[in-house]
């Protein structure tokens, strides 16, 4: 179980997060939306202790996570994986490398400095390709992969990571309808199946409506939404970013395959002419 | 990626932000002003110094300086066929100066990835370490490899020890001035992506950043070992041994057939390696599979 504690983030002037409290339950997919700016990426960040907050408190398992140094530190980030939109891989280095760099915390820094990874590490690391059926791609350079390939390798890369949480940081968000589909059934399998915490920042309503059984909206740095995705109607969506009677839910879509939740709360939204130009991967 | 509509900044932190642009620029226009004021300064000074220094004029001491050679080239010809086995009679010098240089080459880089590390902001090193590591740099690289030497020597003694450790000295502050612009540029993301996983320091530098920036190390590493193969070429005339102090001999005892074949070497060397690490570099900064 994982606290947010009235937490906030300031740089210099800018509060990024403004006392969000939030508690997400073990074996949750949640679902955080809001517009650019919205503080989303600096709540996952301060979660695994990349940034830390300037006031307020994270704790997991009524353990403060804020207070963590050294060693400790290290084995708190190995236990909330996180996913980038920019994927993060080593991109000179091959695939199979990049997914066993999930297990550089349990290795000592002398056998990683000579990449000495154990052969357990390397068949854990290809179990994990095949679950995201990438295994084929085991040898090859990581940079010369498409987009949607990348990230499925960094989700088995946070698998390999043996994580209680997994941080995904708009996973989506460079990706083609397709890709995207895959990348979020793939989290979704691991968030059943594992029964691992899921935490997604999103920037489509449909997507976190299809995926996420809540949703929380941040608007400014705080929370002003949360609630099941049927909760999730136009309006609020209206009050979360921040827009006015203009707001078209369509401006937000990735064109993924529309959810019975979806198609409830955006009935009425009529697609701007731009949108259908863009393609559609509907039904898959 | 934080795009925010017009109207969310007050017309005011624009006019801070353009004040701040604005300071910055022209600082900037003002410290490019004084360099190029300086350069100038340095070479009309240097230009000054040498006219006085020379008892005749530079224009007149002209023709002297062209009856040397001529006369270097008439007794190699001289030589006939004996001229050959120079060659391979200097070969053992010109090793012995390419030693020194890959020698001094190598220590120096080893210091120099050091430096470079600990001067490049963003790293997560000891803050207080980056200023000390540059001016460091700093001023290894001030000091020209033959000032060092010939003070090294005089301690020392003549021998290719005090070269070494000159050579070494020079290339740790070059080196690492260009190694820690190496890793300014680096993509950030993989090292995002390993702290993410609960990597360690050491870690996160070996797979974050070395990857990236070894074809370029490399690359200015090879760079360096030409330069100082000529660095350890004149070394030797002021008591390093290897090539350089048997040019000093045979140009002092006016021998032309073996400055002649010295000459030749040296270029050849140099021509050689210059090629190969071309090649090389070439090579490295391609996109190819990185296995490090
Ligand atoms: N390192 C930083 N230094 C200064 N300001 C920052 C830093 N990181 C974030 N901010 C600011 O904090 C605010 C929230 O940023 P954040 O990246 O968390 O937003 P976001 O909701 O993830 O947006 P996006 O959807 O564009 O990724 C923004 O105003 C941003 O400019
Ligand atoms: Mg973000």
């Amino acid at each position: 179980m994982l606290d947010f504690k009235s937490v906030s983030k300031r740089f210099g002037s800018v509060t990024a997060v403004d006392r969000v409290t939030l508690r997400v339950e073990e074996g949750e997919m949640l679902g955080i939306i809001g517009r650019s700016g919205a503080g989303k990426s600096t709540l996952l960040k301060m979660t695994n202790r990349l940034s830390d907050p300037t006031s307020g408190e994270i704790a997991y398992g009524g353990r403060s996570v804020s207070a963590l140094k050294g060693k400790d530190l290290l084995a708190w980030r190995r236990d909330c994986a996180m996913i980038f939109q920019q994927f993060n891989l080593v991109p000179r280095l091959d695939v199979l490398t990049n997914v066993m760099l999930g297990r550089l915390n349990g290795l000592g820094t002398l056998k990683s400095v000579f990449k000495l990874f154990s052969d357990e590490d390397r068949r854990d690391a290809l179990r994990a390709l095949d679950r995201l059926d990438i295994a084929q791609t085991a040898l090859q350079q990581a940079g010369t992969l498409s987009g949607g390939q990348q990230q499925r390798v960094a989700i088995a890369r946070a698998l390999v990571q043996r994580p209680r949480i997994i941080l995904a940081d708009e996973p989506i968000a460079s990706l083609d309808p397709l890709n995207a589909k895959l990348v979020m059934d793939a989290l979704q399998r691991i968030n059943r199946e594992e029964g691992l915490t899921v935490i997604c920042n999103l920037h489509t309503l449909d997507t976190a409506r299809q995926y996420c059984r809540r949703i929380v909206g941040m608007r400014k740095g705080a929370l002003v939404f949360e609630g099941a995705p049927e909760d999730l109607t136009k309006d609020a969506a209206r009050d979360i970013y921040g827009a006015g009677e203009e707001f078209d839910e369509a401006t937000t879509s990735t064109s993924l395959g529309s959810s019975p939740g979806a198609d409830a709360a955006a009935s009425g939204t009529a697609a701007v002419p731009a949108e259908s130009e863009r393609p559609r991967v509907v039904g898959l | 990626m934080t795009a925010t509509s017009p109207g969310d900044h007050a017309p005011r932190m624009i006019d801070q932000i353009d004040q701040e642009f604005g300071k910055a620029e022209r600082k900037r226009r003002l410290y490019t002003a004084l360099f190029i004021a300086a350069t100038l300064f340095v070479m009309v000074g240097g230009f000054g110094i040498a006219e006085d220094m020379n008892s005749g004029s530079f224009i007149g001491g002209l023709h002297k300086f062209f009856d040397y050679p001529a006369n270097i080239v008439a007794e190699s010809f001289e030589a006939g066929w004996g001229w050959y086995p120079l060659l391979l009679h200097f070969a053992p010098a010109l090793i012995e100066t390419v030693n020194m240089a890959a020698v001094g080459t190598i220590l120096g880089g080893v210091l120099a990835l050091v430096l470079a590390f600990c001067s490049t902001r963003g790293l997560g090193v000891w803050p207080p370490l980056i200023p000390i590591c540059r001016r460091f740099m700093d001023g290894a690289r001030a000091f020209p490899e033959l000032i060092l030497a010939l003070f090294l020597i005089f301690v020392l003694g003549a021998s290719p020890v005090p070269a070494i450790i000159a050579v070494a000295f020079h290339t740790a502050g070059a080196l690492g001035k260009q190694f820690s612009e190496v890793n300014e540029n680096i993509d950030r993301g993989p090292l995002d992506g390993l702290a993410a996983a609960g990597a360690n320091w050491t870690q996160r530098m070996r797979y974050g950043v070395l990857p990236q920036v070894l074809p370029n190390y490399t690359s200015y590493l090879l760079m360096r070992f030409e330069i100082n193969i000529r660095a350890s070429a004149i070394l030797g005339f002021v008591g390093a041994g290897g090539i350089g102090q048997e040019l000093r001999k045979a140009i002092g005892w006016t021998q032309g057939a073996e400055t002649s074949a010295l000459f030749v070497l040296l270029f050849l060397a140099i021509v050689a390696i210059d090629q190969i690490s071309s090649t090389l570099r070439r090579r490295l900064t391609g996109d190819g599979v990185g296995h490090v």
